[in-house]
């Protein structure tokens, strides 16, 4: 039988996974698709083969198609997502030296954003010099949970301390050589500078904004028009994919898998981690993170259109785009529920019926109802207790 | 490429160009390209970190990198900041050129260019780029099929005198017989050569 190939390029991070099991667990073959895995170097490679037709579709970073959509990218080519890649995944990464400042202003060795906020916020005041902070790309989710969490904790990003880009790899070796102070990444590359000695994880996505996306699958518009079939074949996959990478039976073979020099090229054991939320914190400390990341469960592979407006909102917020009603437009646009709706129906899984949400009402699991059944929905908002309202901003 | 015409180089205006590459020999035949074609304002960035300092002293109109520069994302978002490249940047020739990106695209290189800059005066800039990127990888393809060639012979000649040793055959017998035998099998001759190698060093006491 012949194949349909979809070349499809990534980013060596964990939640690369979905794409990386689908092709090697016979999840894409099930669905007559061959999966053609391309590592990228940079996530504006990734966007720009995407735009070119290099690859059909990506790992992508889940406010890159929203960026694109505005403008805010080089090529004049609209990007969709028609799924997340799941939930979380990232954590925030300081130097030694920083937590023992941080320790001194009244942090607490238990993940939690609102205590490591303010003592962040004492010592950046308290600091001669101004810290500097590292995110893998402007549009990205880190880049921006990393603003939200700074804000919310009375740090004012670009004025108090300074961001910087630097690709995943590169921030362990920028951290333990003073380049940087800290950073937010995806994991292992948070876990890789624990392990070296040279950091500190003081807080995580899963607890900054609960329930969220961090990647995409992303893809040309056009791509995705010209070929229904394959795509919903190619969501289908990765939906099985999902749910297998969701039993943690599976988890120690995932973290085999993605430990390969073709993926991730790092030590297994330090993947598992990260799949089981049994996270290396520091030389000494360990912690269970609930839901650090989710691949499938919480609706956790659905692009929510409330959360391209709140990428689009951060934009108008950090000033990379003006606010108005076609831009929002073009923003929720990014984002297609219905694909994946459309994709899964044939195997009647419960999916959430609704487009948008108002993030930060759930703050106990919560039975959705949906016509193939009851979908268990985990608390999500912020940890600043805000919601998110998208509404608001018509 | 042919070389841009004399009038060309007149109606060019000097433009500064940036080659920010970490392949120092591919950085040099695309800086010695421009100079032949008459582009004298060209500097050349191997370390990232002096990205910064080069940008302010050189101004460039024109920045070039290669795509597999895993630092592109820390380059974009620099240029996005930097107050030394006036305008924001615009990447490729023109947007609505995508024949000319996905040649780019293809040879491996980017190009970053100060909004309104015409299209015409660094479309030949790229096209140089572009040639010259694809002459490199066509000479690093050479040089690897060529050192393969030169080790499939080590390992040819290395096989034969094993025959000639252990069946008492002469050169030309031993040559014969790796060829009948990897015809026969369907194989490269080096590669029926290396198992007859490795199978010599099992045996061996």
């Amino acid at each position: 039988m012949s194949h349909t190939i979809i070349t499809a390029g990534f980013m060596p991070l964990t939640d690369s996974m979905l794409l990386v099991v689908a092709e090697q667990q016979g999840f894409a073959a099930a669905e007559g698709l061959s999966l053609r895995l391309m590592r990228e170097t940079s996530w504006a490679n990734i966007r720009d083969r995407v735009g070119v037709g290099h690859f059909d579709v990506a790992h992508m970073l889940a406010p890159m198609p929203v960026a694109a959509n505005l403008g805010l990218s080089p090529l004049p080519v609209p990007f969709i997502a028609p799924m997340a890649l799941g939930h979380g995944g990232n954590a925030v990464t300081v130097s030694l030296d920083l937590w023992s400042r941080m320790l001194a202003h009244g942090a607490t060795d238990d993940l939690d954003p609102a205590t490591t906020g303010l003592a962040l916020a004492a010592t950046v005041r308290a600091s001669a010099k101004r810290l500097r902070f590292g995110v893998v790309h402007q549009d990205s989710s880190h880049n921006y949970e990393l603003r939200y969490w700074l804000a919310a904790s009375g740090v004012t990003p670009d004025r108090d301390v300074e961001i910087v880009v630097l690709p995943p790899p590169l921030l362990p070796d920028a951290l333990a050589s003073g380049a940087i102070d800290g950073y937010c990444v995806g994991e292992p590359w948070g876990g890789v500078a624990v392990r070296a000695g040279t950091a500190r994880i003081v807080t995580t996505k899963s607890r900054i904004w609960r329930s969220s996306p961090d990647k995409v699958l992303g893809m040309r518009a056009a791509w995705a028009e010209a070929n229904p079939d394959t795509l919903a074949a190619l969501i289908r996959a990765l939906h099985q994919a999902a749910l297998w990478s969701s039993n943690p039976a599976n988890l120690p073979e995932a973290a085999r898998i993605m430990a390969q020099p073709q993926f991730l090229d790092q030590p297994a054991d330090l993947i598992a981690g990260a799949l089981t939320g049994h996270l290396a914190i520091g030389a000494d400390a360990s912690r269970q993170v609930e839901r650090f990341y989710v691949p499938y469960a919480g609706a956790a592979n659905f692009p929510w259109k409330s959360h391209a407006a709140w990428f689009y909102a951060q934009m108008v917020r950090w000033g990379q785009v003006q606010a108005n009603p076609e831009n929002l437009a073009l923003a929720a646009a990014s984002f297609r529920p219905d694909l994946y709706r459309a994709a899964l129906a044939p195997l009647g899984v419960p999916v959430p019926q609704d487009d948008y949400k108002i993030d930060g009402l759930i703050t106990e699991p919560t039975e959705l109802a949906t016509p193939a059944g009851p979908l268990l929905q985990f608390p999500d908002g912020f940890f600043d207790g805000a919601r998110f309202d998208w509404s608001a901003l018509l | 490429m042919p070389p841009l015409s004399q009038n060309a180089l007149v109606n060019q205006p000097d433009l500064s160009i940036l080659i920010i590459d970490d392949n120092r020999i591919r950085a040099s035949i695309i800086e010695e390209g421009l100079r032949e074609a008459g582009y004298s304002r060209v500097a050349v960035v191997i370390d990232i970190d002096a990205v910064a300092r080069v940008v302010e002293q050189v101004a460039p109109d024109v920045v070039m990198i290669d795509l597999e520069n895993p630092n592109r994302d820390r380059l974009e978002h620099f240029f996005s900041l930097s107050r030394a490249l006036e305008r924001p940047i615009a990447m490729f020739v023109d947007r609505s050129d995508t024949s000319s990106i996905e040649a780019a695209v293809a040879a491996g290189v980017s190009a970053y260019i100060v909004d309104g800059l015409r299209k015409e005066r660094v479309k030949p800039i790229l096209d140089m780029a572009i040639s010259r990127f694809n002459a490199f990888s066509a000479l690093k393809r050479e040089l690897r099929e060529a050192r393969s060639e030169l080790e499939d012979r080590k390992v040819i000649e290395q096989a034969k005198g094993i025959l000639m040793r252990s069946r008492n055959i002469s050169e030309a017998e031993a040559h014969a017989l790796l060829r009948t035998t990897a015809m026969n099998q369907n194989k490269r001759m080096a590669d029926i050569a290396q198992s007859l190698i490795t199978a010599a060093g099992l045996l061996e006491p």
